[in-house]
């Protein structure tokens, strides 16, 4: 039986979907769901969540959160959640060049607040690119 | 009697006001839809947050004090009130009500100092030309607000809560029932409300034995401030649609009463034509019959 997965955000329901497999990046280290996984809370930290359906992976870039595993259902509460197809690469990319500077110029700002706005950005980068290299690369039958 | 001319000249003006009305009306009616897809949008999201800190509250042994500051209850020496209006007037009896509420609110029944935080420029206006205590200012949230627009205004109730500067933090809103029905509501923002015991028996019931990522403790504080901010999200959405809704049925009426008028006065126009035509034809009958004679 397979996995049963909604990512919602406040704003919107981001996937909805029967799915195989997912790939979350829990506080504590990325964690790998499978159908019949034990009832499961979780804290979610900023990074990729990766869903695998047949051959079929989709990134989510994931702001922080909360999972909840039960019975085949996967919930995640997301803080923020965007499909690939969904990022702005550039103003992820301004984002992340002015994270950097404010780094090394030592901002006033709260440490762990930039680090987590770069790292925000650094999450889209990466799930917009993997996106594009899909594209690039071998068409998928 | 008013002259024809000024009878023509009513109709026109009554005229143009209904054309605005109606364009008004119809402007409130696609915001309203939107602003109900986005009240839709976010309940899956608030009704499962409110489920995993139902089922956490129970995991969580109810120890030594309070498990978290946020839940932490207090005498209330001061309170804060956040009012959520809207920024714009001609809603019918939107900003009215809502404010009768959080006047009422003020005065009779918090029972200690109240400071208002402002979520909207009718409210604000209110507040600050009756001499309340506006200690903060949300306004011009615009109509599709998201959730990076109440963090700042979670994070200040929150700060001011936790430091002391206030025991208890009350929102009012205007509950989107549907159309025609939207009502005024105040509930309570923190210290948190811990579920409800019908909550908490049925996440007895599921009886889960959950493994908890870190422990419960700690998923308790990491869902808190972030519990409360989702309630003053749902809630600037409910009053954003319930604006809407109240604006549309106003000018709905008002489209409706000027119609009428217009009717009215055209009834009125058409008789004094009437009148002057019939008055001309008598004149000349009896100006020819004079002739004759």
């Amino acid at each position: 039986m397979p996995l049963q997965l909604q990512v919602v955000t406040a704003e919107r329901v981001v996937y909805e979907d029967e799915v195989d497999m997912v790939v979350a990046p829990s506080l504590e280290g990325t964690v790998g769901i499978l159908p019949r996984h034990a009832p499961l809370m979780s804290v979610l930290g900023i990074g990729e969540l990766r869903i695998k359906k047949g051959a079929e992976e989709t990134p989510l870039a994931i702001g922080g959160g909360f999972m909840e595993v039960l019975d085949d259902r996967v919930t995640v509460l997301a803080d923020s959640a965007e499909r690939a197809d969904e990022i702005d690469v550039q103003r992820a990319e301004e984002a992340q060049l002015r994270a950097e500077r404010l780094r090394a110029e030592g901002a006033p700002a709260d440490p762990a607040i930039m680090e987590a706005a770069l790292r925000r950005a650094q999450v889209r980068l990466k799930v917009a690119r993997r996106r594009r290299n899909v594209r690039g690369g071998q068409p998928t039958p | 009697m008013p002259s024809l001319r000024d009878i023509r000249r009513r109709i026109q003006s009554v005229k143009n006001t209904a054309q605005i009305t109606r364009a008004m009306q119809m402007v409130a009616a696609s915001r309203m839809r939107r602003a109900q897809e986005a009240v839709e949008h976010s309940r899956p999201f608030s009704e499962k947050i409110r489920e995993v800190l139902a089922d956490l509250s129970y995991a969580t042994p109810a120890g030594e004090g309070a498990l978290h500051p946020l839940l932490e209850r207090r005498e209330v020496r001061n309170a804060d009130l956040v009012l959520m209006s809207s920024d714009r007037g001609l809603a019918g009896g939107f900003n009215a009500n809502v404010i009768r509420l959080g006047s009422r609110f003020i005065l009779d029944e918090a029972g200690a100092p109240v400071g208002v935080l402002s979520v909207g420029r009718k409210g604000r206006d209110y507040m600050v030309r009756y001499g309340r205590n506006v200690t903060a200012d949300f306004s011009e949230l615009g109509d599709q607000p998201q959730l990076d627009d109440v963090t700042p205004i979670a994070r200040t109730v929150i700060d001011r809560f936790t430091s002391g500067e206030v025991d208890a933090v009350y929102l009012v809103y205007t509950e989107y029932v549907n159309t025609i029905t939207q009502t005024p509501r105040r509930v309570q923002l923190l210290p948190i409300e811990p579920p409800s015991a019908e909550d908490q028996e049925e996440a007895r019931s599921r009886g889960v034995d959950y493994i908890y990522e870190p422990d419960p403790r700690q998923l308790l504080q990491a869902l808190l401030p972030r519990y409360v901010e989702v309630q003053i999200y749902q809630a600037l959405l409910e009053s954003k649609a319930s604006e809407h809704s109240a604006r549309m049925v106003a000018m709905r009426n008002a489209t409706d009463n000027a119609n009428e008028i217009v009717g009215d006065l055209s009834l009125t126009y058409n008789k004094a034509r009437q009148a002057t035509i019939t008055r001309e034809i008598i004149e000349i009958a009896g100006g020819a019959a004079a002739l004759e004679a």
